[in-house]
């Protein structure tokens, strides 16, 4: 493989790093959002949420992206191939990542809010503050394996014709005529972006466990 | 309403797609089990180069899309000489990728099995491979119940994969469906909700395996 492929490489990488960055950061948000609004137990939208979070669950990401991208443009709603990727790559994760935040909101200690309370702490100013943070550095290894989830999910987005990490080794292997080493490289920039984040969901268990929470 | 008769008529694309996906999703989520025991028993003991090599294969699949690997074994393998149908490549690839996530599995509640239970098994006479057949993996599947099912939904989503290497499968159905008829919004949602018809079914199948493993003793998840 020559320095022309490796640069294909790297910019195939690119797509699939920032694709799924903007994913995961609307999906981290969305799910804390859901899984907020699923705590205040309204009637329907729990269940109508319970749903969304059951289907997204047990959709694959494939089936996602082809059904959001074709079906969209004939109820009106046109998106470009970006939008429709970081939409399904969101409502794929979001639905994770609210289980991960309700978990963390079922668990938090009663005895704190009291407290606030007790010296007049707003309901908003005790979120931000108090529980927020903590909510935070308690769920944040389980979402950065959702967030290593996601990525090696994020392939899917190449089936609607985005020059992703894995789709851009067919790019490269229909000039050279040999597939194998740029699969091969692509496995590799793979394992590191992965790698890293395995490394930051272990530091951020450390923090966790440290902080005793 | 007559979308859905167009979708009724195209019935036999989404049956045998859908039979496509539960037989690779039924065949490699066995195999995927039986390898990762089989993983977990040849690296019970000290670590040597080989369990160390065995160890770096599964941390490269956890590190690898699934996708990749798929690719490597149907478009990278022919490059060697070896050919493989989409089938055959996609199931391997299943067996490969998922049976070293359920032996990490099995991993993780292994190293917190009690010592206790193993040292007994010694003492009553159980040699090597009976204490891991009759003591070590039932406490390791029957504790690991909830895990090994979502690794089970995951491992039937990574069949739709298989699409883009072009295995008929039930996504691949659809698709060939709503390219035909353009129904795009109606195919999908009968493949997504055969899909979630099977992942309810496998959840609540774990649920009873849990049920089943709480009588027999194994309630200290």
């Amino acid at each position: 493989m020559d320095l022309k492929a490796w640069l294909l490489l790297l910019e195939g990488a690119w797509t699939t790093l920032w694709i799924s960055g903007i994913a995961i950061m609307l999906g981290v948000s969305a799910g804390l959002l859901i899984a907020l609004v699923r705590r205040q137990a309204i009637p329907l939208v729990d269940q109508a949420l319970a749903l969304y979070i059951s289907l997204a669950r047990a959709t694959p990401l494939v089936t996602l992206v082809l059904f959001l991208f074709l079906s969209l443009p004939s109820v009106g709603i046109n998106l470009n191939k970006n939008v429709a990727a970081i939409l399904a790559l969101t409502l794929n994760t979001a639905a994770f990542n609210a289980e991960i935040w309700r978990s963390a909101l079922n668990n938090f200690s009663r005895d704190q809010r009291e407290a606030a309370q007790a010296i007049g702490m707003t309901d908003w100013t005790f979120f931000r503050r108090i529980m927020l943070p903590q909510l935070f550095t308690v769920s944040l290894p389980a979402l950065v394996n959702e967030m290593s989830f996601l990525i090696k999910g994020s392939p899917a987005i190449a089936v609607i014709g985005l020059v992703d990490l894995t789709r851009v080794t067919n790019r490269i292997a229909s000039v050279t005529y040999e597939p194998l080493y740029p699969i091969l490289g692509a496995g590799l920039i793979y394992m590191v972006m992965i790698g890293v984040m395995v490394k930051a969901q272990a530091s951020a268990e450390n923090k966790a466990r440290r902080l005793a929470m | 309403m007559n979308e859905w008769m167009t979708i009724w008529d195209a019935r036999d694309a989404f049956f045998g797609g859908f039979l496509n996906t539960l037989k690779l999703f039924g065949i490699s989520a066995l195999l995927g089990l039986l390898l990762g025991a089989l993983l977990l028993y040849l690296l019970e003991g000290p670590s040597n180069r080989a369990r160390q090599g065995l160890g770096l294969f599964i941390d490269a699949m956890r590190t690898i899309p699934f996708l990749i690997l798929a690719y490597l074994l149907y478009y990278g393998l022919p490059q060697g000489g070896v050919r493989l149908s989409a089938d055959v490549a996609g199931l391997i690839a299943l067996t490969l990728y998922h049976g070293a996530y359920f032996c990490e599995i099995f991993r993780s509640q292994r190293r917190v099995m009690p010592k206790g239970l193993i040292e007994a098994a010694q003492a009553h006479g159980f040699r090597h491979h009976l204490v891991f057949l009759r003591i070590i993996l039932p406490n390791v599947v029957m504790t690991s119940l909830p895990l090994i099912g979502n690794q089970l939904i995951i491992c039937l989503k990574d069949t739709a994969f298989l699409c883009i290497i072009t295995v008929k499968e039930v996504t691949a159905a659809a698709n060939g469906v709503q390219a035909t008829y353009f129904i795009p919004m109606k195919a999908f949602l009968v493949a997504i909700m055969l899909y979630w018809i099977i992942s309810l079914l496998i959840e609540y199948a774990i649920r009873w395996l849990g049920r089943l493993g709480k009588q027999r003793g194994f309630s200290h998840v």
